[in-house]
């Protein structure tokens, strides 16, 4: 069944839509990612204009981290104090984000933005996961269980603050650069970032690892609603009628993949995952290197 | 006065018809003046159906033929080129178009170089290369105007078909243009010519009103002309939607 998408100005099957959500949300669910960075590289691929696909998802994603962290404000596992200033920290890079998003727009880069920042991040997880995983069947046993690191000269600068739940008295400037570095990638590319964020609240910020998650979702939650929020207002690009349909497939897929997860060893869903960020991530690359068939393209309005 | 009445109505009965004489018009009927872009539209087809309107015999001289042209609104657009810079393909030159069609369709009796001659298009604007108007100082730049034409060829919104009219009897003709589901709204315009010898003998113009409508219509209003409130809306719709299924499947899966 064909739908026309009025954001998008694309006709496009309902079906495939869901089935991307429910791919996408098969393997968060499986893997306890957020898919973003899955999502977004797809939906390019079917035809969805890339400017599109990253305000869309960036809405898909506050709702499909909205009941998240419901779950896990009930279970007390949100630093809400760490929260806030990562939030800060968020809003101050998203809105970094979208003036460079708009001003390469103006260039008529931003899809070349768009893939680069991919294929970068995508190359850089997944060939850490890959490795790290590799390794770890290798060795037979689980990934090393990550330690804390003991404070650094990071967490002694100025404008020291005691986080009570996660047991740190540490400077705010760590957490509010992690913040604007997720909030940039939130903006350019479309994503949570939690792939981002949760090591470097482990190694780098030293949070204990039960709040990490909590923690990461409360802040996605509003540094993408502030996403969509200024794409919609800037851009125009934020497709509601999209967003609903990925969020439904989505919710079935999580639903049957974390029962699937359940059954599969963690070195094998991950180096699954891995190949599959790296799949994704050598074909916005082979569409950088490759000579296109069609040189030009259109684009709205003048320059 | 009634005598003077009488002769200025012959005189203009006249006049009248001494042109119709050797005239032929045209005259056409469509089979949808409007199009409506919903949630399930896949493109549509717009069947023009007519005929040629004669006071007296066809005149003998030169071929008759009928050419349809269906237009789309004309917009402003941006041409960028890909080069291989730093090892990849991006975007350098970019170049203004200051007029292009959305949609262009041209049907026609026979082959363009026998229905139309060269003077006859630059004066009617019936080919496509004359719809696209290049920025002052660059027209030079054929190239970005053929990348035009070349793309929406492909994607479907330029069409050439030729043969696609059918004339029968030197009197009625018929055809039919397809238009894809990537339609700009708009007023669209449908011209028909009858040629003789290639040259323009009648022509008659209607207009077609693309228009989205319904859900499609409000959400696209909505978004660009109350941006915040749209934006907010998109998210409450996205969190309740994203809420409700997986509140319904976790009942659904717990059954099972």
């Amino acid at each position: 069944m064909q739908i026309y998408l009025p954001i998008a100005e694309v006709s496009v099957n309902a079906f495939l839509l869901l089935g991307l959500g429910g791919l996408v949300g098969l393997l968060s669910g499986m893997f306890g990612v957020g898919g973003g960075f899955l999502m977004t590289p797809l939906l390019i691929f079917i035809g969805i204009p890339p400017a599109v696909a990253v305000a869309t998802e960036a809405n898909q994603i506050v709702a499909s981290s909205f009941s998240g962290v419901l779950a896990h404000l009930k279970r007390r596992t949100v630093d809400l104090k760490m929260g806030v200033v990562l939030l800060i920290g968020g809003l101050i890079g998203a809105f970094l984000g979208i003036q460079l998003f708009n001003y390469l727009k103006s260039l008529g880069q931003v899809d070349l933005l768009i893939k680069l920042s991919y294929v970068t991040f995508l190359s850089i997880v997944g060939g850490l996961m890959f490795v790290e995983s590799l390794r770890a069947i290798m060795k037979n046993k689980a990934g090393a269980v990550p330690t804390r690191r003991k404070h650094t000269w990071l967490h002694n600068l100025p404008g020291k603050m005691k986080f009570r739940v996660s047991g740190l008295y540490i400077s705010v400037i760590p957490p509010i650069l992690v913040g604007v570095a997720v909030g940039v990638l939130a903006a350019i590319m479309g994503v949570g970032g939690g792939f981002i964020m949760v090591p470097a609240m482990i190694y780098l910020i030293g949070m204990p690892t039960k709040v990490v998650v909590g923690t990461s979702l409360f802040q996605i939650i509003f540094v993408t609603a502030f996403t969509t929020i200024m794409h919609a207002t800037t851009n125009f690009t934020v497709d509601v009628g999209l967003a609903v349909l990925l969020l439904v497939g989505g919710v079935i897929g999580a639903q049957i993949g974390a029962r699937i997860g359940t059954r599969l060893k963690a070195e094998q869903l991950r180096i699954l995952l891995s190949l599959m960020v790296l799949g994704v991530c050598l074909k916005l690359g082979l569409e950088l290197l490759i000579e296109p068939g069609e040189l030009f393209s259109i684009g709205a309005g003048g320059h | 006065m009634g005598k003077i009445m009488g002769k200025i109505f012959a005189f203009l009965t006249l006049l009248v018809a001494l042109p119709a004489g050797a005239q032929e018009d045209v005259v056409a009927g469509l089979s949808q003046n409007r199009v409506s872009i919903n949630a399930t539209f896949v493109g549509s087809e717009i069947l023009i159906f007519g005929a040629v309107k004669r006071d007296a015999p066809a005149p003998d001289t030169g071929d008759l033929n009928v050419i349809v042209v269906v237009e789309g609104p004309s917009q402003e657009i941006t041409v960028r080129q890909k080069e291989k810079r730093y090892g990849i393909w991006i975007n350098t030159e970019a170049v203004t178009v200051e007029a292009a069609p959305s949609f262009y369709a041209v049907a026609t009796t026979g082959p363009m170089e026998e229905v139309l001659s060269e003077d006859e298009d630059l004066r009617y604007h019936i080919t496509i290369p004359r719809e696209i108007r290049l920025a002052a100082g660059e027209e030079d730049l054929a190239e970005f105007a053929q990348a035009v034409i070349r793309i929406r060829e492909n994607s479907g919104l330029y069409s050439k078909q030729i043969g696609g009219v059918k004339l029968s009897q030197d009197t009625l003709f018929h055809t039919s243009i397809d238009l894809p589901s990537n339609l700009t709204e708009g007023d669209y315009r449908a011209r028909i010519y009858l040629t003789r010898d290639g040259r323009v003998v009648s022509d008659y113009e209607t207009a077609i009103s693309v228009r989205k409508v319904g859900l499609e219509r409000w959400i696209y209003t909505l978004a660009h002309e109350q941006p915040l409130i749209y934006a907010l809306m998109a998210l409450i719709i996205a969190i309740a939607a994203g809420w409700g299924a997986s509140a319904f499947f976790r009942v659904v899966l717990r059954k099972s």
